[in-house]
């Protein structure tokens, strides 16, 4: 229960950041998110990322800056195990099934509906 | 932007200032309030959907997460084709953006916008119009920063 209320109040924290990002700095949606994931990235280099998945669980991971943090994890995951090719080939490790299910989702939705307005 | 302004003329700095007293003052508060509670909504049931996956489907914590996102991805998708996460944003701003579920509605919403220029160029080639910079950037530091840690753990600093 206790993870519910800080996947709340941390998720809700990024988002708030997010949101200052756009209203505060003027970025439009987009360079708030490559700002929020490029962050992520950096945050798990120092090795502060990982700390937070465990106090917050989805209030972490749900956020797109988790998506810097998997990339980076995926990465070093594969380096550890096949030496420095393996930054390559395990970038998209972690990150594979939200990417691929974006892709898939919505190429099948745009077969399904039809444009609004 | 100030700094923007220094070759601007003085027709144009003018015009700028007139523009600047008539844009709606942005309501920063209640916007970073809306958020908040929207984005932290969608992180517990993000939480509560992995803990599901967790209790039924034999997942551990660590790896609840692919499955986790599969299916906030999907509803973000299908919200998006119904038009009804377009509304909610409306509402939410950053609260909708940020979350994983916006990266999905981001690229549905291209998808479907783009339908009518065909299924190659058009949902293919547009699909990936704002999530592809976040794709991009995030490849390109995580890169840098997987670089960074192994020179240093090669040099044996860290």
């Amino acid at each position: 229960m206790e993870k519910f209320i800080w996947a709340f109040i941390v998720g809700g924290i990024i988002c708030v950041i997010g949101q200052i990002l756009m209203d505060g700095f003027r970025l439009t949606p987009a360079h708030t998110m490559c700002t929020l994931v490029v962050t992520g990235a950096v945050l798990s280099g120092l090795g502060l990322y990982q700390p937070l998945v465990k106090l917050a669980g989805a209030g972490a991971t749900v956020p797109i800056s988790s998506f810097g943090n998997s990339l980076l994890k995926g990465a070093m995951l594969e380096a550890q195990r096949s030496g420095i090719i393996g930054v390559l080939t395990g970038i998209f490790e972690v990150t594979s099934a939200g990417v691929s299910a974006a892709i898939i989702f919505g190429f099948l939705a745009s077969v399904v509906f039809r444009p609004k307005g | 932007m100030p700094a923007k302004n220094d070759k601007l003329t003085p027709e144009q700095k003018k015009y700028q200032e007139f523009a600047k007293a008539r844009e709606t003052k942005r309501p920063i508060v209640k916007n970073c309030f809306r958020a908040f509670w929207v984005g932290g909504l969608i992180c517990t049931l993000g939480q509560a959907i992995s803990v599901f996956f967790v209790k039924y489907f034999n997942f551990t914590e660590e790896n609840a997460g692919n499955p986790t996102s599969a299916v906030l991805i999907l509803l973000s998708v299908i919200l998006t084709g119904l038009g009804v996460y377009d509304h909610i944003a409306q509402y939410a701003g950053a609260g909708t953006a940020v979350p994983i579920t916006g990266f999905a509605n981001t690229v549905a919403s291209a998808a479907i916008e783009h339908k009518s220029e065909g299924y190659v160029l058009g949902v293919g080639g547009n699909m990936f119009k704002i999530a592809g910079p976040v794709i991009a950037f995030g490849v390109v530091s995580a890169f840098a920063v997987a670089i960074i840690k192994l020179t240093l753990k090669a040099m044996g600093v860290i």
